[in-house]
């Protein structure tokens, strides 16, 4: 039962078109029950009733009524399709929210998430494609599902993995228990506690709604690689922010202090999604608003991945940099110091303000010199920009799309971001849930047994653990049994 | 002096014997050796057959034609259904036998069919050419020629029995062990291991006190294993239960530096599950006391086994702490438990066929392949003994899913994952239990040993038949009829169950929890007259499909997936070096472990979705 990854009876979902944003994405949903999932959430004709290779106009609604989006639906009846399976592809805009919220839909109505390269997969078993294909394919499953499985472990950091960790550990404790029962009746040994068994199961699932939570909220799809922007006030936060968006979004101004909340957006380079947090300058703040914007500005650093610090290269002494950083300056975080308004003073060097004699100085030292230490910055950290003439803006997002690709960011955000792992909170949700509706109505324990199973078998597609092939060791080595 | 058999079985215990009637029910003509003819189906330790998941395996044995059912029905002295306050999977017979007619009435039924010859000896070798088994060698320096042989040698494979520091050859107390076998294997390729078990020892009945135990009956209604029409047990004789104590453990740690099990002289694994009382009282030292079931061995014998016992702690020792538990303070002792090292094949050196990868029709049944257990050796000797025949036919081999048997659970365990301990059956293993009752055996199994062609299999048939159609209308009036408030208010009331305001289907009632078929029989007549129409047997197969409805369709729909992946083939001879794409550990494995379909390559440990992936891609349909 640890196998249903490779079922090639459900219905799978994903997006069709290459991930972040575009014009257009394309959903395509697969397998016999794609229609009937799709005249769900498809307000428009009744698919069902439609001819194969149609186009037809409607809303993808919600359970509330709430319109997602307008889309095209086309429907491609079995076995005339990519898959020969039943297939419908849903065009809708490209923002990647809505592509969420498309996908997240046809999984509560009994979809799958499909495995990477899962529709080819299947074209190729209902005799699409030849064997030299099928090979290509082959090599592309296994690179991009090892791959996939390593990303998706590293999206889920944090205390949240390792909580999940620890609940799964005493539900695999209490199904021994409960195998203990079933299994060594006739021996004296001790059963499992229904009352404690609950609550357990009633924690596990909080845990797992707030889970679900934070992935419906958005704050999961709206999530990317978080990105600070930080400096002393007017060093130019907004208008670079403005010139990586290419829009005006935030207030721009030349009296200091505009910026007073924070200001998040998202930024895709090269199909990496980056969550831009522009916040009010640091100084002392001159009145309570602002008081509240710097505190937030660190609060903002502590838990970002990336820390772009701005300066203006006219006002700012080298000093003054030095001491902005050691204070805003977090181990962890990867630092890219962008030295703005470059059109005024094109003759600014990082050296100037990086000497290298100090650092080989700071080396020998042991005492050093100042509290909180930005380590020594590296010339490739260094990124001379003009944010108000778009100039060299191309350079500082290859640094941040480098920045990720080379792997220096660490992503501690622990909210779950990755759809698979929602769907497989969902699943572990409903199996837990027949969990108490089995004890409630008083079912014996061999089919209690079966939906903790389950449960099991979803929380460990998360930690990335095999199901319940420990179950009789874990009895072995805790209970005394055997006649 | 011998013609050509069809199938040679070595040995005759559980497995064995399963295997020889097995072959010769579907036409073979069998030769069962065994170093003595006194001892076939002797039960070397306990006088039981069933228990949890092991009863689920002798009602599999005889669905599909075996006759450990039918002995044990013949020959038991008590019957439980163990588990009957859990839900129907779980319910599991077990019988107390009658060591020596047990044994007896095997060899009467062996030696009622016409298709078995017998010969006692040792054998010492395997006659192999070009790749094939062709007979075997005996101690004498005979050749016995044969199409197939099946090797169940149990734990006499260089047999070593221990008991303190004493230490000798043996596969049983007081019987010889066999050699050369696993020379001759190991000379040929194969890989051998060590394994020990145990057994506690036999009492004199007549030196305990059974006033100062429990007294343990059995069923007032008594079962039975077998599905044909085999005797109603009476007169059933008890078990007792007794309790070790502080003071008896304090004796037996005085034993503990010429434990053969603690000063390293054994080197077998042991089963985790059946510790001996030694290694209980060492692991689990905070539990003061440890239940002991006192169990006689048959009607016309004194002779006492105690459960929960097992030892190869010094005879004195194991003499002295008995003597300090309640009930036991006069205890004369027949035999000292013992523990036993004999040699086992790692079973993933098999087919699912149990035949041998590297010899052609050889195979390989019970311990040997490092299992525990009568019922476990007695299917895997009746499976072995099927392929071999059908093996000879050039038929395809016959193979039980896990959705299927427990025996399916078993075999394809061995074969795939291996065992580092004795294998014995418990129900957490089966993936599928809700489907795999006890009462449901010949519903799943039957049709297949009658399509096979086993010998005797159409009444059973149709018997079979018959249940699964009174199942489906017993579901059917459940469904139709209905009942009104007056006729039912007044006993779900004292049920406590919720009062109906209208008439509603029987189907329904009988879905709420407390209320089951004889409680419902007991209140409404017409359904008692419709009823009475039918055996107990199927009434409780169809109040089990209505009232597990759902759990067992949860079940089923798992299962039609996992099929999916289990239809897909592999081809035996594919060269998984050149597929790149496969990791390197499953590249290894897959060569090594040969596994027959898509599904038992995925639970072959190591073997990664995306490993399967990239095999259903190659193989395509």
């Amino acid at each position: 039962m640890s196998y249903t990854a490779h079922n090639l009876t459900d219905t799978i979902v994903a997006l069709a078109t290459p991930p972040g944003v575009g014009a257009l994405g394309v959903i395509r949903l697969s397998g016999q029950d794609a229609i009937k999932i799709a005249d769900i959430i498809f307000w428009g004709k009744k698919l069902e009733k439609q001819p194969s290779h149609t186009i037809h106009f409607g809303t993808i609604k919600d359970d509330q009524g709430r319109i997602i989006d307008e889309v095209l639906a086309s429907l491609f009846v079995s076995p005339h399709s990519y898959t020969k399976e039943n297939v419908v592809e849903f065009s809708c805009h490209g923002s990647n929210y809505i592509i969420q919220e498309i996908i997240q839909l046809c999984i509560q109505k009994g979809a799958r998430m499909a495995q990477p390269g899962e529709f080819t997969l299947r074209a190729f078993l209902n005799g699409r494609m030849d064997l030299s294909q099928a090979e290509a394919v082959a090599d592309l499953i296994a690179s991009n599902s090892r791959s996939s499985h390593d990303l998706a472990i590293k999206q889920l950091r944090g205390g949240i993995s390792q909580e999940i960790k620890d609940l799964r550990q005493q539900l695999i404790d209490f199904a021994s228990l409960i195998e203990l029962e079933l299994d060594f009746s006739e021996e004296d040994v001790e059963f499992a506690d229904r009352d404690d068994l609950r609550a357990l199961v009633q924690k596990i699932q909080k845990l797992i709604h707030s889970l679900i939570e934070s992935f419906q909220l958005g704050n999961a799809i709206k999530q990317g690689v978080s990105t600070v922007i930080a400096g002393r006030p007017n060093a130019g936060k907004s208008t670079l922010l403005n010139a990586l968006l290419n829009e005006e979004r935030a207030i721009v101004s030349d009296i200091a202090g505009t910026t007073r909340d924070t200001i998040e957006e998202v930024l895709n380079i090269n199909g990496v999604q980056f969550r831009i947090i522009d916040t009010a300058g640091i100084r002392q703040a001159q009145d309570a608003i602002e008081e509240v914007g710097v505190q937030k500005t660190m609060e903002k650093i502590e838990q970002s991945a990336i820390l772009v610090y701005v300066f203006d290269v006219i006002q700012m002494s080298p000093e003054e940099v030095r001491a902005d950083l050691s204070k805003l300056y977090r181990e962890g975080v990867q630092l890219l110091i962008v030295a703005n308004k470059m059109d005024l003073n094109p003759y600014t060097k990082f050296e100037q303000y990086f000497p290298q004699q100090e650092a080989e100085v700071r080396k020998t030292n042991d005492t050093p010199l100042e509290p909180r230490n930005p380590g020594t910055p590296e010339p490739n950290q260094w990124v001379p920009i003009s944010a108000l003439n778009q100039m060299n803006i191309d350079y500082l997002k290859d640094k941040l799309y480098q920045s990720v690709i080379s792997q220096q960011v660490s992503m501690d955000d622990a909210v779950v971001s990755n759809i698979r792992h929602y769907e497989a909170l969902q699943k572990a949700y409903d199996s837990l849930t027949a969990v108490l509706q089995g004890m409630d109505t008083g079912v014996t324990s061999d089919f209690v047994a079966m939906d903790i199973r389950q449960a099991l078998h979803y929380l460990g597609e998360i930690t990335g653990e095999i199901s319940t092939d420990d179950l009789l060791g874990n009895i072995f080595s805790n209970f005394c049994i055997g006649k | 002096m011998f013609p050509t058999y069809d199938v040679i079985v070595v040995g005759a215990g559980h497995s064995g014997c399963e295997a020889a009637v097995a072959a010769a029910n579907l036409g073979s003509k069998v030769m069962l050796a065994t170093m003595n003819m006194q001892t076939i189906a002797q039960m070397s330790c306990n006088p039981a057959m069933g228990g949890v998941a092991k009863g689920q395996i002798v009602r599999e044995i005889d669905a599909l034609g075996g006759y450990s059912g039918i002995v044990t029905d013949h020959t038991m002295v008590q019957f439980r259904m163990l588990n009957k306050s859990k839900g129907p999977a779980m319910w599991s017979p077990r019988a107390q036998s009658d060591r020596n007619l047990f044994a007896r009435k095997w060899r009467n039924m062996l030696e009622a069919h016409p298709n078995i010859d017998f010969w006692q000896e040792m054998v010492t070798g395997i006659v192999v050419k070009d790749g094939r088994a062709v007979g075997v060698r005996t101690g004498m320096g005979l050749e016995i020629p044969a199409k197939a042989v099946v090797l169940t040698n149990g734990t006499f494979l260089n047999g070593l029995i221990h008991i303190g520091e004493k230490q000798f050859g043996g596969g049983r107390a007081g019987e010889r062990a066999a050699k050369g076998i696993t020379e001759q294997l190991i000379e040929l390729g194969f890989e051998a291991g060590r394994m020990k078990t145990g057994t506690p020892p036999r009492i004199d009945g007549r030196s305990l006190d059974w006033d100062r135990m429990e007294t343990q009956p059995g069923d007032e209604e008594p079962g039975k294993f077998s599905y044909t029409d085999t005797p109603k047990l009476e007169n059933q004789m008890p078990c007792h239960i007794a309790y070790t104590n502080q003071e008896v453990h304090d004796i037996l740690k005085t034993g503990f530096d010429r434990s053969p099990m603690f000063n390293g002289r054994i080197r077998g694994q042991g089963p985790r599950y059946c510790p001996s009382i030694e290694d209980k009282i060492d692991r689990f030292a905070q539990r003061d006391r440890h239940q002991l079931f006192v169990e006689p061995e048959g009607r016309d014998t004194v002779e006492i086994y105690v459960n929960g016992f097992s030892s190869s702690l010094p005879e004195d020792v194991q003499y002295k702490a008995l003597r300090r538990i309640p009930g036991f303070e006069n205890a004369k002792m027949f035999r000292p438990g013992y523990a036993i090292e004999y040699d086992y094949f790692p079973p993933t050196q098999l087919k699912a066929s149990l035949e041998t990868r590297l010899v052609n029709n050889l195979f390989f049944a019970g311990q040997i392949n490092g299992t525990t257990g009568y019922e476990e050796a007695a299917c895997q000797g009746m499976i072995a003994g099927i392929n071999a025949h059908l093996n000879l036919n050039e038929e395809e081999p016959f193979i039980l899913k896990r959705s299927e048997a427990y025996i399916g659970v078993l075999i394809d365990d061995l074969i795939n994952k291996g065992t580092k301990e004795p294998y014995r059956m418990f129900t957490s293993r089966a993936e599928y239990r809700i489907l795999l009752r006890q009462d449901n055996a010949d519903i799943r199994l039957t049709p297949l040993a009658h399509k096979l062609g086993i010998r005797n299999m159409e009444e059973r048939m149709e018997r079979t038949t018959q249940k699964i159609e009174a199942a489906e209308a017993i579901d059917r009036y459940f469904r139709k009829t209905s009942v009104s408030p007056d006729q039912l208010n007044g006993f779900l009331e004292q049920l406590g169950s919720s009062q109906l305001k209208q008439k509603v289907k029987l189907h329904g009632i009988l879905l709420r929890p407390n209320v089951n078929m004889r409680l419902l029989r007991d209140v409404l007549p017409e359904l008692n007259q419709f009823l009475s129409q039918y055996p107990n047997e199927f009434i409780d197969l169809a109040e089990i499909n209505m009232k597990y409805e759902g759990y067992i369709q949860k079940e089923q729909e798992m299962v039609d997936k996992m099929n999916r992946l289990e239809e897909v083939r592999l081809h035996e001879n594919f060269d998984y070096h050149q597929l790149v794409s496969l990791s390197a550990e499953a590249r290894e494995k897959l060569s090594r472990l040969k596994p027959r379909t898509i599904g038992q390559a995925s639970r072959i440990s190591g073997i990664s979705p995306s490993d399967i992936s990239v095999l259903l891609v190659h193989m395509g349909r």
